[in-house]
């Protein structure tokens, strides 16, 4: 953290989003580009009970809370997943964040049953990093690709339209390339009409080794914010529950001033954006959220040409 | 004290549909109400946009002020729709560049003074006109991404018993106790369901509550289609209009709403 005079400071909104980290820091891959180097050893964040997950959506209710998002590590190694998100679907709209790689039939049948009894929608965001296993598996991991498209597979099966999300670990110029080659594999695998989302590296976690981190130059100032919309920033309308309380926002949970206090309505406080990962957010803007990623300008008519 | 009123007909997003537009307000004649207001965003997709505004001044619509209708009147860069999906704003921009070359100074202008949320009462009940939502004019509102609680919240913060607003596009109403959110629908494009016609919304006093109607518009949506055509409209916004299924602005619908559609 760098802090001075000049670093700018955000003030929530309103809370519209509240995530959890449901899985903590326990994943059953080991990405070398995680910023939180989520592992199936890294038990720094723990799982959420039920339990624990009801009373935060019930403070968060108070609140006013519009959306629910679940990441991790891998949410669906918590053993509770499927009825937290059950539960959940009663309260409101629910996203989760997953590799797709340890899903089962039995669990989708549960959670399509209740999407469809519920008014709200049930989002599953599936995390490929390449159209095919040359591509992927160097980053995921040997046969991840192969098992995150069974994945995909099944989700499609039981009446789900995941979000496919990459992280853009290619050059700008190949993107048109990257998403038309992402849109005939999941096409070719019987996801007709498939949603894909770009997101930017974040320069830290295993990232940071892959490539490397923040530099003393990745800094807000606060002429940067003048003129701009807050609203593109998840701090300005979001906060994370984990094990140790409620955080600022997802990516920057393993840093110490994240953690703004033990319940949600005391995190609902200003917050100094002083991180390298707050640029990524100011420049790419809604990388958190459901909705895919705007483009330079001059991407925009050739992906329609040809995508 | 806000204008009271018994019964009202809400017009959605209009998009430059002027045929919608005139076969809505002839139904709303035959039904009769005490006002008509349109919720914003006069232009968009269809072709010919001044040919909505002699409607709307004949029949003393009362507007406000969509995100459309804002960027048209101060001629900015874009729709400001809110779209963030690559695909969807290259069609966004197509049509905003048209409907900005086609709409008069006039009307720019009219389009520049309206109001963006208007207080009025039906019948003993607080209501709150506004586009989007009445914190964002851009806001998306979907059926299935917004909380009771949100909703809740909106209702305090602006102290009303009902919020009626559109831009998303599809029609929805939601009751909590006494108090409702109702999306009027568009009267500009149909709302994905296989269906050509069009939507607006008629919301009445009764008993001290309010009775919500979604009325259903027919209208030449092949005429419409073959206008759009000249005009040299995309292809795309014309398949929408004649299969009522949409093929742009998907990627910012959903689950619930995108596995409704069938692109």
């Amino acid at each position: 953290m760098i802090s001075n005079s000049d670093t700018p400071v955000i003030r929530i909104d309103h809370l519209d989003q509240l995530w959890f980290q449901v899985a903590g820091t326990r994943c059953n891959l080991e990405c070398n580009h995680c910023f939180i180097s989520c592992s199936p050893k890294n038990k720094s964040f723990g799982f959420l009970t039920l339990e624990f997950v009801e009373g935060h959506l019930q403070q968060a209710g108070e609140l006013g809370v519009k959306e629910f998002y679940f990441t991790g590590g891998e949410p669906f190694l918590n053993p509770e997943m499927v009825d937290i998100l059950i539960t959940t679907l009663a309260l409101g709209p629910a996203t989760v964040l997953t590799n797709a790689t340890v899903l089962q039939d039995d669990w989708l049948t549960r959670l399509s049953i209740a999407a469809s009894a519920s008014r709200y929608s049930l989002e599953f965001r599936v995390s490929i990093d390449g159209f095919d296993a040359e591509t992927n598996d160097p980053i995921r991991g040997v046969g991840t690709f192969d098992r995150a498209i069974r994945g995909v597979q099944k989700l499609v099966k039981h009446g789900f339209l995941p979000i496919i999300t990459a992280v853009q670990t290619w050059s700008d110029e190949d993107n048109l390339n990257v998403i038309q080659q992402f849109t005939k594999t999941l096409k070719s695998i019987g996801y007709d009409r498939p949603r894909i989302k770009i997101l930017p590296t974040l320069q830290m976690g295993a990232e940071e080794n892959r490539t490397h981190g923040y530099t003393q130059a990745d800094r807000l100032t606060n002429d940067m914010m003048v003129g701009f919309d807050h609203s593109q920033l998840i701090c300005h309308n979001s906060r994370i529950v984990t094990d140790r309380g409620v955080h600022v926002c997802p990516i920057l949970i393993e840093t110490p001033d994240s953690l703004l206090s033990d319940n949600i309505a005391d995190s609902l406080v200003p917050f100094e954006m002083s991180h390298g990962a707050c640029v990524t957010c100011y420049r790419y803007g809604a990388i958190c959220s459901n909705p895919s990623n705007q483009f330079k300008e001059t991407h925009i008519q050739k992906s329609n040409e040809t995508v | 004290m806000p204008p009271r009123y018994q019964r009202i007909a809400c017009l959605g997003g209009l998009y430059s549909n002027y045929l919608a537009l005139e076969s809505a307000l002839s139904d709303i004649r035959a039904r009769g109400v005490d006002q008509i207001f349109c919720l914003g965003d006069m232009g968009a997709f269809g072709p010919f946009p001044d040919r909505v505004f002699p409607l709307l001044h004949e029949h003393n619509v009362v507007c406000i002020q969509g995100n459309y209708d804002d960027s048209i009147g101060n001629a900015l860069d874009d729709c400001q729709c809110g779209y963030t999906d690559p695909r969807d704003n290259y069609f966004a921009q197509i049509s905003y560049d048209y409907t900005l070359e086609n709409t008069s100074t006039e009307n720019r202008e009219f389009l520049n003074e309206l109001p963006q949320q208007i207080q009025i009462q039906i019948g003993d009940l607080n209501v709150l006109l506004c586009h989007g939502s009445p914190r964002r004019v851009n806001e998306f509102l979907w059926q299935s991404t917004t909380s009771d609680a949100f909703l809740q919240r909106l209702f305090d913060e602006n102290q009303c018993d009902a919020i009626i607003g559109t831009h998303t596009g599809i029609k929805w109403h939601r009751q909590i106790s006494n108090q409702h959110f109702v999306n009027a629908g568009v009267l500009g494009r149909p709302e994905n369901d296989g269906n050509t016609n069009v939507w607006y919304t008629i919301i009445e006093s009764h008993e001290s509550n309010l009775n919500v109607q979604f009325i259903p518009v027919a209208y030449d949506f092949r005429r419409l289609s073959r206008e759009m055509k000249s005009e040299k409209l995309p292809d795309e916004f014309c398949e929408t209009i004649e299969t009522g299924w949409w093929t742009t602005c998907l990627e910012v619908l959903p689950q619930k709403e995108r596995v409704a559609g069938i692109h």
